[in-house]
């Protein structure tokens, strides 16, 4: 700490203007008459204020701390008066609770701000700085103990010590990093997959169940083009890990519409589905204009065609929504046919360029 | 009214018997009556300390109800329109904290308030400290340890707002989790290892629980008394004026005046996050509802402090590499890399940078006035504007959507704003600058208006100018020329530079001194002319009062 006794000063008045509110130094009569107006030569830089004037101030401070003390009493009585359980108790209770709070609290703060304006002296009071290096004795003392002690402890001149201690260091310093490991499975190819893949679920191909209802999509039914649906896999509606890659969003498009980037076998009747999930950041991509079909995604508005393979006409995403292959079931309801043929969702180092490979196996095979 | 004349009995008692056993005495005696000098903008970090601390009260009473578990329940509690919705325990018990514990909706409303304010009372305290060079030897690690505060608190603020589980914050863990899959190499395995496999898992809200509530806040604490305790020992800077130098401090003193001053600013400052807690709605999560990822509202907006990674996110064009089967995002990478990397890093360098270029290895204790260090000034208010566009184009839709702008325009105006409009705020700022050191070396030069007008003998009317009060002038008085290294003017004129100033960075350290450094407009320069930056000033003296100054008119 500090290595000085607070020694004052001559005082300086800092400016000759007075703080409003405090009392000029030349016509105060101080607390205790005529002796403390000689105490004020007598210690510097103090400068009390005016009896009358600190009479005035102790008087507002007393009423602001009456005031702490009436809401206080509110708070407690509001606790016990009003009880929530209900949206309009809480939001009575929260106003009573909160405004006695308030009130108490800028009660308390405005009487100590007048206290301490009004009833104590006005400082103007000096110290010394000293700067913060220390003397050249004690650094050189500093130094040769530390040489001293490392002499004495041996560490500079037995280098089998020296060099056991790191070793024996360095592995249990990992050992923290070693538990970490658990903290989830590896990556594989759990990124590349999702709850639509047949294989999944055993060669069943999933019927799309409209988002929030859970119904089935009959594709008869949706057959007004410009609709959207917001869809997810038949029996995940409550797996949000799964859910967050399998949304889909299902659009009814006018053939004439139809652009080269859309993949026509994996449509059915004009209805497409392509990922919900923004291949930004992964934001659901939920907004969508019928007259432009432009799918928008709220987050950081990627805009992707939908007429065109949800082709990214804007913004940061570098890659269409995914397009996923469905078709009808026997029963004429909407099922997924496939899973993606890419990776849904934001990019990662291990996806690179799924979508030309996608090309060229089709070119190959 | 009498006067004590002795320590009554029971203190005397108790601390005798504390200083019996702890020697306290020795400390107080240093310390009772250390002297806090007086500004107002010395007050700005009080109010994220104190933050903080309602933050930490506030915290302790949410955590009491609060489960952090993504287990499903059925929602069963007073609020009718989610009854029979699954939900997470944590947004559940987030709801009850909300509306069956008395004053629970009050303390979760402070507590994010006291978030807002904490981070922001952070930033406009920093500000201050970088403006007034209050950062320089020998408060510079005081300085880190600032710059590491400032970004632990983002990080506390995104875990605990994560925490709810509802569909607003979801959106924020969504697009966290984008960013981390996104880093090259070992972005996968961040994020399956942070959401224990893919995302959203059912882990992650119980993790950030734990950082958010003991880990992040274990270390602020830390840091936050490391912070205390060098401003105490080193002592606070103190503005420039009369009787106030590099060696002494000026003010009141701890006991009794300082100590109940930050009583009541605690007091205020607790005062106005319960007034916002109870008449401003926040986070109203039963609104949002629970989180899926399957939806968002439109409009979704992250708390101010997370608005600027947003706008950077939202203004990148959208660039993606693949080399050799892997692939970097660039359009994730870049925007929420490099902005925070060139502010954080920025700022925690800076110190050094500067006195890298002025060589300037002396104590400082006296403020700076901003005028009076224009490129650093300068830099800062760019840095701000940077800061600025992204923040303000993270609400690229809101301000689309209330001002009838097309949204695309609002994202091509701040790719090209984030270049421009930093410049021109350096350029801008600059030139006040000097404008306002002229200002002072004319009130220095020539005095201030008296309001008296004067006839001269052969008709001529002029308005008297007497000398400026005192206390102004000593403030005035107070601005130094900036340090520039030894030998960085040899460079540019025909000597020969001396060894450090060789070479490329040698000679570019010199040219960064020259331009930073020095006296660009001398307080004292009345009869002088031709200097800093080119202009010359022609000032008559005091009380000439030929009332056409020149200075002003460049």
């Amino acid at each position: 700490m500090t290595d000085h006794t607070p020694g004052t000063e001559l005082p300086e008045d800092r400016a000759p203007k007075r703080v409003i509110g405090t009392p000029s130094p030349a016509s105060g009569t101080s607390l205790l008459g005529r002796e403390e107006q000689a105490g004020e030569a007598a210690v510097p830089g103090v400068h009390p204020p005016d009896e009358k004037k600190a009479r005035r101030a102790e008087r507002i401070a007393a009423l602001c701390f009456f005031i702490t003390f009436l809401s206080g009493i509110g708070f407690i009585a509001s606790y016990v008066a009003f009880q929530v359980n209900t949206v309009d108790n809480t939001a009575v209770s929260n106003l009573a609770l909160g405004g006695t709070l308030t009130l108490a609290l800028l009660g308390l703060a405005v009487g100590i701000v007048v206290w301490v304006r009004g009833v104590m002296p006005k400082y103007n009071l000096v110290q010394e700085r000293h700067p913060m290096r220390s003397d050249a004795e004690t650094r050189s003392y500093v130094g040769e103990t530390f040489l001293q002690g490392a002499q004495e402890s041996g560490i500079t001149k037995r280098p089998l010590l020296r060099r056991t201690l790191l070793a024996a260091a360095a592995p249990l310093g990992l050992a923290p990093l070693v538990l970490l490991k658990d903290l989830g499975p590896l990556p594989e190819t759990k990124l590349r997959h999702t709850v639509w893949s047949p294989e999944h679920n055993g060669g069943k191909e999933l019927r799309l169940v409209v988002e929030g209802s859970g119904q089935p999509i009959r594709a008869a039914d949706f057959n007004s083009p410009g609709g959207l649906l917001s869809v997810v896999p038949e029996g995940y509606e409550h797996d949000l890990t799964a859910l967050a890659k399998a949304t889909l969003i299902l659009i009814n498009l006018r053939p004439e519409e139809i652009k080269s980037g859309t993949n026509k076998n994996w449509m059915h009747n004009g209805i497409v589905a392509y990922s919900k999930i923004c291949t930004h950041v992964g934001c659901p991509a939920a907004l969508y204009e019928q007259t432009t079909h432009h799918i928008l995604c709220p987050c950081h508005q990627s805009t992707f065609d939908a007429t065109d393979g949800a082709k990214v006409i804007f913004g940061p995403a570098a890659r269409p929504l995914p397009q996923l292959p469905i078709g009808v079931d026997s029963e004429g309801y909407l099922v997924a046919k496939g899973d993606f043929a890419v990776p849904v969702g934001p990019s990662f180092w291990e996806r690179g360029d799924a979508e030309a490979e996608v090309r060229n196996q089709g070119r190959t095979s | 009214m009498s006067t004590p004349t002795a320590v009554p009995k029971p203190i005397a008692g108790t601390s005798g018997w504390l200083d019996d056993r702890l020697g306290a005495g020795n400390f107080l005696k240093r310390n009772m009556r250390k002297i806090f000098p007086d500004h107002w903008s010395f007050l700005l970090g009080e109010i994220a300390l104190y933050s903080f601390i309602i933050l930490l009260l506030t915290g302790t009473f949410l955590t009491f109800w609060f489960k952090p578990s993504m287990g499903h329940v059925i929602y069963d509690g007073p609020y009718e329109p989610l009854k029979g919705v699954m939900v997470s325990e944590a947004y559940a018990s987030s709801l009850h904290i909300s509306f069956e514990v008395r004053g629970g909706l009050l303390m979760r409303q402070i507590h994010h308030w006291a978030a807002l304010l904490f981070i922001a009372g952070m930033m406009v305290h920093m500000l201050r400290v970088f403006f007034t060079g209050a950062y320089r030897k020998p408060r510079e690690l005081n300085w880190i340890i600032g710059v590491l505060l400032l970004s632990l608190a983002l990080f506390e603020g995104l875990t605990g707002y994560s925490l709810p589980d509802d569909l607003l914050s979801g959106a924020g863990l969504r697009i966290t989790q984008g960013v981390a899959i996104s880093l090259p190499l070992v972005g996968t395995y961040i994020s399956f290892f942070l959401f224990g496999g893919e995302y959203p898992g059912e882990d992650v809200i119980s993790r950030f629980y734990t950082l958010h509530i003991l880990l992040i806040p274990g270390i602020l604490v830390a840091l936050v008394t490391a912070h205390m305790i060098l401003m105490w020992v080193q002592k606070h800077t103190q503005m420039p004026g009369k009787g106030r130098t590099e060696q002494n401090v000026v003010g009141a003193p701890f006991y009794p005046a300082f100590m109940a001053k930050a009583g009541a600013y605690f007091l205020f400052t607790f005062a106005v996050l319960a007034g916002l807690g109870t008449f401003a709605q926040i986070n109203p999560i039963w609104l949002f509802g629970p989180y899926t990822p399957a939806d968002i509202s439109a409009g979704s907006q992250p708390d101010f402090y997370m608005g600027f990674l947003e706008g950077s996110l939202r203004i990148m064009p959208a660039w993606e590499i693949n080399v050799l089967g892997y692939t970097i995002p660039l359009s994730v990478i870049i925007p929420a890399l490099v902005p925070l990397g060139i502010v954080m890093t920025g700022l925690a360098l800076y110190p050094f940078l500067e006195r890298w270029i002025t060589g300037d290895n002396r104590e400082h204790h006296i403020a700076d006035r901003p005028r009076n260090n224009p490129v650093r000034t300068s830099i800062g208010m760019a840095g701000i504007t940077f800061y600025g566009v992204l923040w303000l184009l993270g609400a690229n839709d809101e301000i689309s959507a209330n001002f009838q702008i097309s949204l695309y325009a609002t994202t091509w105006f701040g790719r090209i704003a984030i270049f421009v409009l930093p410049a021109i705020a350096y350029v801008v700022t600059y030139r006040m600058c000097l404008g306002l050191q002229r200002k002072d070396a004319d009130i220095i030069g020539h005095g201030v208006e008296s309001g008296v007008i004067q006839r001269l003998p052969h008709g001529e009317f002029i308005e008297v100018h007497v000398p400026p009060a005192e206390d102004i002038e000593a403030h005035m008085r107070g601005k130094e020329a900036i340090p520039m290294i030894d030998g960085a003017e040899a460079s540019e004129t025909d000597g020969v530079p001396p060894r450090g100033l060789r070479g490329p960075v040698g000679r570019l350290r010199a040219r960064m001194s020259q331009a930073y450094g020095g006296e660009k407009i001398p307080l004292d320069a009345g009869h002088g002319n031709g200097h800093g930056d080119g202009h010359g000033e022609h000032h008559a003296a005091i009380g000439s009062g030929t009332g056409d100054d020149k200075s002003l008119t460049h």
